[in-house]
């Protein structure tokens, strides 16, 4: 079965996109890009280090084969995260952006007005902007509405691991907002991966949930298979829940 | 001879005078390398690297991408 989706005119395989931090060393980078089946990978813009000849993060990424997503992490303005763009443009990226704008430096939860603002003046720029907000379904419409290609709503905290948070807002997002829904920041863990996409997401943003795992690379691997499965039961169809049981094995018949 | 200083990532950098941000990137052993530099909140495309002359006290950020989430 074919099951593939659009974002920017292009056909993508893959549902997960992973980024590229945390990680020991770049063998490790490559070894769970690869597990993961990404095929678009996120980086981040910063100050080169003039004191350090160490291999840069670029060297771990087969231009190739992967797309960058530059993202503005760390920025907390609509005026820093759109200084970052320009910067990842000159640096020559790929045509996509991840659009934050940071509200508060202890929860990292979004500055949605000023996500909103940021993606508008972006969209006019030409840039094709998928932005990381709140699980708002208003947010989600706003930015949609500014031309946004897609909206990346947190399941939970970036990098907290506690998982799909509030499941009904992720669906009402689904159900309500006419771009791609991806599910940004908070999966911890396989099963968070497969919820995100039974719930009827696009697809799954990861960086720490792999690069946390004690073994990084066969969590690449699980968090593949679980988007997958999660998937996949979603096209499926699942059996409606009941409060009682329902015997699976015919109850004519029993021996006497 | 004569120097001039200029700031890059908020450190000082001492140039010759007539440096051009291709030849401070040389000096940095940036050279050849995918950075994206800025001077005084403006970028400098890479085709202008090698024109662009830096003036005293020019303020230059020069960035990369890094691994990131």
């Amino acid at each position: 079965m074919t099951d593939t989706w659009t974002l920017a005119g292009r056909q993508w395989k893959s549902r997960i996109i992973v980024g590229t931090g945390k990680y020991a060393n770049n063998a490790e980078t490559t070894a769970a890009l690869d597990a993961s089946g990404a095929e678009i990978v996120t980086v981040a813009l910063r100050r080169v280090d003039l004191k350090s000849g160490a291999p840069t993060v670029l060297d771990a990424i087969d231009r190739k084969r992967y797309v960058l997503l530059p993202n503005t992490a760390g920025c907390y303005t609509a005026d820093e995260a759109i200084r970052t763009l320009h910067l990842a443009r000159e640096l020559g990226m790929d045509e996509l952006v991840k659009l934050e704008v940071i509200g508060d430096p202890k929860t990292l939860f979004p500055d949605n007005t000023a996500t909103v603002e940021a993606a508008t003046r972006l969209v006019k720029e030409g840039f094709k902007v998928l932005p990381y907000c709140s699980d708002d379904l208003i947010t989600c419409k706003r930015l949609a509405d500014a031309g946004c290609l897609a909206v990346m709503p947190l399941a939970a905290p970036i990098g907290s691991g506690l998982g799909i948070r509030n499941p009904h807002n992720i669906r009402l997002i689904i159900d309500n907002v006419n771009v791609p829904v991806i599910v940004d920041a908070g999966v911890g863990t396989a099963s968070d991966a497969a919820i995100a996409m039974e719930l009827g997401c696009t697809a799954v943003l990861m960086n720490t949930g792999i690069a946390g795992a004690q073994k990084p690379v066969l969590m690449a691997e699980a968090m593949r298979l679980a988007v997958d499965g999660g998937r996949k039961a979603f096209l499926a169809g699942r059996m409606p829940r009941r409060d009682y049981a329902n015997a699976s094995s015919p109850t004519a018949g029993l021996i006497e | 001879m004569a120097t001039m200083t200029v700031s890059v990532n908020g450190e000082t950098v001492v140039v010759p005078p007539g440096s051009t941000v291709a030849q401070l990137l040389v000096q940095l052993g940036l050279g050849g390398k995918t950075v994206a530099v800025e001077r005084n909140r403006a970028i400098v495309p890479r085709a202008q690297h090698a024109t662009a002359e830096l003036q005293a006290n020019d303020q230059l950020e020069v960035v990369t991408f890094v691994g990131g989430g």
